[in-house]
């Protein structure tokens, strides 16, 4: 039940997130603006421990979710068929790059803020 | 025999059909991934993805029939978003304490692997529409196919990128950092988690959490971060350019 009631704040903070992205014209997608939401409603017990049951859940299997998106892969075989290789590269390089980068950027600056 | 195809023709168009593939190999997958010690070419998402890709190429479903069903599942990516709240706001304090070297870590990490994706896709002369697809690669699927769309790219394709980065990260992202001397201290499990969530999103995290809990929390933060960053700052510069 608790678990429910989490899925139902979840899906009523996307809701308004959704509305003020579009009515208001946010740079955001909706669910960013619900995300932003729940961290301020996070502060009312009433939210908290509805939403931390189900979040837990939903969030350990977060990888399930890309599965459909993962698949949709087959409907641009054209595309992957000319640029298959190149993209792949572009893929592997740059992930290589953003996770070297992050990596150390983060171990400079923690030694720099722990001096300070 | 015939009675065979004629189940299958039935089964394969239903709603039902999609949904069952997509939970059942995944749940066989992550069963598997289990038993392989959690070894990273055993992800499950790729293998998943590759089966039922190549289960529908070969027996002729196509893509929407599938997503028909596999749709509920892709639903659940917009509350998933929204739930990345909840391990933000469970680490408040150390983002508190921490907040200019991991904000500016997010933003550094997550323009390199931005700005690398489009300068190599520009460099390899790929079609405009695919180098914008690869620029938002590195922020989760959901919110890949949204800034796409914005800036011009192809929504379907940038989901798809997104998924393979996060499978390069989790893949390739021990040997990375073992490679750059990253520690396995409390501290390095904080950059190698931080780094898996802004370069590689969710599959990253959701790799970080199987290894180190603090690598876990860490590459949540980042994950969510990156969303919020990359969703503001994406379409931003590219108005500007």
């Amino acid at each position: 039940m608790q678990a429910l009631r989490g899925f139902a704040w979840l899906l009523v903070l996307q809701s308004a997130g959704e509305l003020a992205s579009r009515g208001l014209h946010l740079p955001f997608p909706g669910p960013v603006v619900g995300l932003v939401l729940l961290l301020i409603a996070l502060n009312v017990p009433l939210v908290r421990e509805p939403v931390g049951a189900c979040a837990d859940f939903l969030l350990s299997h977060l990888s399930l979710l890309f599965v459909p998106v993962g698949v949709g892969v087959m409907t641009h075989l054209d595309l992957v068929g000319e640029y298959g290789g190149r993209m792949l590269l572009v893929i592997v390089l740059s992930t290589w790059i953003g996770l070297a980068v992050t990596a150390l950027a983060l171990r400079a600056l923690m030694k720099h803020h722990r001096k300070e | 025999m015939p009675k065979f195809v004629e189940l299958w023709v039935y089964l394969s168009s239903t709603p039902l059909f999609g949904l069952t593939a997509t939970i059942a190999l995944y749940a066989l997958a992550q069963a598997a991934y289990v038993r392989l010690q959690q070894a990273p070419w055993a992800n499950p998402v790729l293998w998943t993805v590759v089966a039922i890709a190549a289960f529908l190429l070969i027996t002729g479903v196509p893509y929407p029939t599938y997503f028909s069903g596999a749709q509920f599942i892709h639903f659940l990516l917009g509350p998933a978003v929204v739930a990345l709240a909840w391990p933000l706001w469970q680490r408040r304090a150390e983002l508190r304490a921490r907040w200019a070297p991991l904000l500016l870590a997010a933003l550094i990490g997550g323009a390199a692997a931005a700005g690398s994706a489009w300068l190599l896709g520009q460099a390899l002369r790929l079609p405009n529409d695919v180098v914008l697809s690869l620029t938002t690669k590195s922020v989760t699927a959901p919110v890949a196919m949204g800034v796409a769309e914005k800036i011009g790219g192809i929504p379907a394709l940038a989901a798809v990128f997104a998924v393979l980065t996060g499978i390069v990260g989790a893949l390739s992202g021990k040997y990375l950092f073992d490679l750059l001397r990253i520690s396995t201290t409390p501290a390095g499990w904080m950059a190698r988690g931080f780094a898996l969530g802004t370069a590689a999103h969710g599959i990253g995290a959701a790799r970080s959490l199987q290894v180190n809990a603090d690598a876990g929390a860490y590459a949540g933060l980042a994950l969510g971060l990156q969303v919020v960053l990359a969703s503001l700052l994406i379409p931003l510069v590219f108005r500007l350019l």
